[in-house]
């Protein structure tokens, strides 16, 4: 019985395994037929794994953004181009990103769009700096990702210098908070965004009551809390993720704290809702971007992924499109896609994408990111207000 | 003052999950002198089917008293069961075994049970629903909850009974002179696996208790929760000296202390040179401190009363 089981299996496996090889065979094989020159877009993101459903969603945008480019027929120094993806599996694991990334640059990939997490993002950065590819990663918010001092380096997305800036923002001007404290779980992303949030709201003339710690495995804030309640802020910001951030807020509610509670995009989730139960009625956090409705081509690429994948945009699908598009702009203006040539032009980028306008600072990251702010009603996060300047430049049209 | 009163009782809470969850510990190591390092696995496990069961009868619209009693009913019985498991096939095989053998067995079980817990219940953390209706007294500007007062009293009405068991009745006799020398014990008729059994099982309710509580209380179950809670319990058993029983008490109730008002205050009295990311850094200097001045915890002269 269980021999038999066996040899199904492997026969499932190797039905797979030359499913998968005949797939890839196709891909290679069309384009020399049809005698067009071949430019290869490497594209990483986890395709296994919890963030598995993450990872599809950049792949379906990057597929979309290359469909239409071959569907409108693009000419490179005259000569008819078809562009193909190389889609590969980081795990969301530093060690396969790196991995990933070589196999990339010994394919001779022309450029990388991805990857999806900051954790891979930035060690396979090196490798395409190294081999002078140009990378636009739409997802990864670590700042140190562009601030390497590599030349190969772009974000369309805001990071987390921008994000913890558009929440002091919103805190000192839109809540008129002048008594903050702030907590973080020591982390590089909460303490680097606890760190930015801190800069921008003393320099916008709040005062800084409480500054407390945890960790991103406690469950028992109560005595950091209890201490907070003594200083009587207007603003509680908790620089963590929603696991923390839930527990936290309804343990804040129990000891009679009454602050506004705000957190950043780890706790931007249904789980964090969840978590804190009732307590998380009126409270706000932040993620970088606009929402789908509010991007300039945002409804029609949200019927038109709808349609082809008959499924909603999980997250980032639009900006790993706006990515591929960019990458593919700047191939044009160069007339060529040999990375040395068309690298200096992605910096030049003035691109109208379906998110935002991008156009990239000296660092590759966009000069005017956009960052959005969310409030629980009824238990769902219900979208307040967009900072930064894209979000205005639609509406002047 | 206010602020004072609510970090002694922010502690109290603490200590008391803490004490429960050291009684398994100390109880264990009084008898066998091993430290069951997979016993803080046991307080997660009591802490999810507690949620589990709640979750899954929360739709019947029962009082969330009663929810919790049934949690209770259901958790205790499976962490006894599990208890009873890891004793006969974990432990016991090893029981003439070098020292370092059922310690190593006792990490490998506590590494089992995480991942198994993470198969069952996924990574997520799972929010606890609320067991008793959110009811706070205002005493001077500090809040105490309903739950924290019920938390509290629970936990030392349990610790009463069970040193009414082990220093009143003959089962604690037994307990006691199987600490005291097992051989010895078993010549005089007491069923010495037995008892090592019981002690386990024991532990193991207790734990479940705990389980429930910490769940209750800061309203979040997660397959890893039973790591640092199993640690810091630990902590708190040798700081009261391990395998002395009133010691696991004591050491629980000042080691939430510790760490609630270290917090609170630690930054004010450096200065703000240590803040209160140094919270659990605190709670493992005084243990330092204690080994160090009292190497056998600070009740731990009393060896032959240890059961």
């Amino acid at each position: 019985m269980s021999l038999h089981k066996r040899h199904t299996l492997s026969a499932t496996a190797l039905i797979l395994a030359t499913l998968g090889l005949t797939a890839c065979g196709n891909k290679d094989a069309a384009p020399a037929a049809s005698g067009e020159v071949t430019i290869k877009i490497g594209h990483a993101a986890p395709l296994t794994g919890p963030q598995a459903h993450l990872g599809k969603d950049n792949e379906n945008g990057a597929v979309m953004a290359i469909d239409e480019l071959n569907s409108r027929g693009v000419t490179l120094g005259g000569n008819k181009v078809k562009f193909v993806l190389i889609s590969e599996d980081d795990q969301a694991d530093p060690k396969a990103g790196t991995t990933v990334a070589q196999k990339f640059v010994d394919q001779k990939v022309n450029g990388v769009v991805g990857h999806l997490n900051s954790g891979t993002t930035i060690p396979a950065s090196r490798i395409y700096s190294d081999a002078g590819i140009p990378q636009i990663s739409g997802s990864a918010t670590n700042p140190t990702y562009t601030q390497q001092g590599f030349k190969t380096t772009f974000r369309v997305f805001a990071n987390d210098v921008h994000q913890g800036q558009a929440l002091a923002q919103f805190a000192t001007q839109s809540l008129k908070a002048k008594t903050i404290a702030i907590v973080d779980d020591r982390t590089a992303y909460g303490q680097g965004l606890a760190d930015e949030f801190k800069k921008a709201a003393e320099a916008a003339g709040a005062r800084i009551v409480a500054q407390e710690f945890t960790t991103d495995k406690a469950t028992d804030f109560k005595a950091i809390l209890t201490k907070i309640k003594a200083s009587n802020p207007d603003i509680l910001f908790f620089s963590a993720m929603d696991a923390q951030g839930g527990p936290a807020l309804k343990q804040a509610r129990e000891l009679g704290l009454k602050a506004t509670f705000l957190i950043g995009d780890g706790g931007c989730t249904p789980e964090f809702i969840k978590l804190a139960g009732n307590a998380a009625e009126g409270q706000y956090c932040s993620l970088p971007g606009v929402p789908l409705e509010k991007m300039p081509g945002g409804t029609v690429f949200k019927e038109k992924y709808k349609q082809r994948y008959n499924q909603q945009i999980q997250l980032y699908a639009p900006y790993v499109y706006d990515a591929v598009m960019v990458m593919a702009d700047a191939m044009q203006r160069a007339n060529s896609a040999d990375p040395t040539k068309y690298l200096p032009e992605v910096s030049k980028a003035q691109y109208q994408g379906v998110t935002a306008k991008i156009e990239f600072d000296a660092k590759g990251d966009l000069s005017v990111p956009a960052v959005s702010i969310y409030q629980d009603k009824g238990g769902d996060w219900n979208f307040v207000e967009t900072l930064g300047v894209t979000a205005a430049a639609p509406a002047k049209k | 003052m206010d602020i004072f009163l609510q970090q002694i009782i922010n502690g109290l809470v603490l200590g008391s999950i803490y004490a429960l969850v050291a009684l398994g510990y100390t109880m264990v190591y009084g008898i066998l002198g091993l430290i069951n390092f997979a016993h803080g696995e046991v307080v997660m496990v009591g802490a999810l089917v507690a949620y589990s069961i709640m979750t899954a009868l929360l739709p019947t619209g029962m009082p969330p008293v009663l929810l919790a009693l049934l949690a209770l009913l259901v958790a205790a019985p499976v962490c006894m069961g599990l208890a009873w498991a890891i004793e006969r096939y974990a432990y016991r095989p090893l029981r003439h075994a070098p020292k370092l053998a059922p310690l190593i067995s006792a990490i490998g079980v506590s590494i089992l049970l995480q991942n198994l817990a993470m198969m069952i219940w996924g990574r997520s953390y799972h929010s606890f629903p609320d067991i008793l209706p959110a009811i706070t007294y205002d005493i001077n500007g500090a809040h105490i909850s309903l739950l924290q007062v019920v938390t509290i009293a629970l936990a030392a009405l349990t610790m009463a009974v069970l040193a009414w068991l082990i220093q009143r009745t003959s089962l604690g006799q037994a307990m006691r002179a199987t600490a005291e020398n097992p051989a010895i014990a078993e010549l005089m008729g007491i069923p010495v696996n037995r008892i090592i059994t019981l002690t386990f099982i024991i532990g193991a309710a207790l734990a479940a208790l705990a389980g429930l509580m910490v769940g209750a209380n800061y309203s979040v179950a997660h397959y890893y929760m039973g790591f640092m809670l199993g640690l810091k319990a630990f902590t708190a058993a040798v700081l009261g000296g391990i395998g002395n029983i009133t010691g696991a008490m004591l050491g629980g109730l000042l080691l939430g202390l510790i760490e609630s008002l270290g917090a609170g205050y630690i930054a004010d009295l450096t200065g703000g040179f240590l803040g209160s990311h140094y919270q659990d850094i605190f709670a493992f200097l005084v243990l330092i401190g204690v080994l160090v001045f009292r190497p056998g915890g600070l009740m731990g002269e009393r060896v032959s009363e240890r059961a």
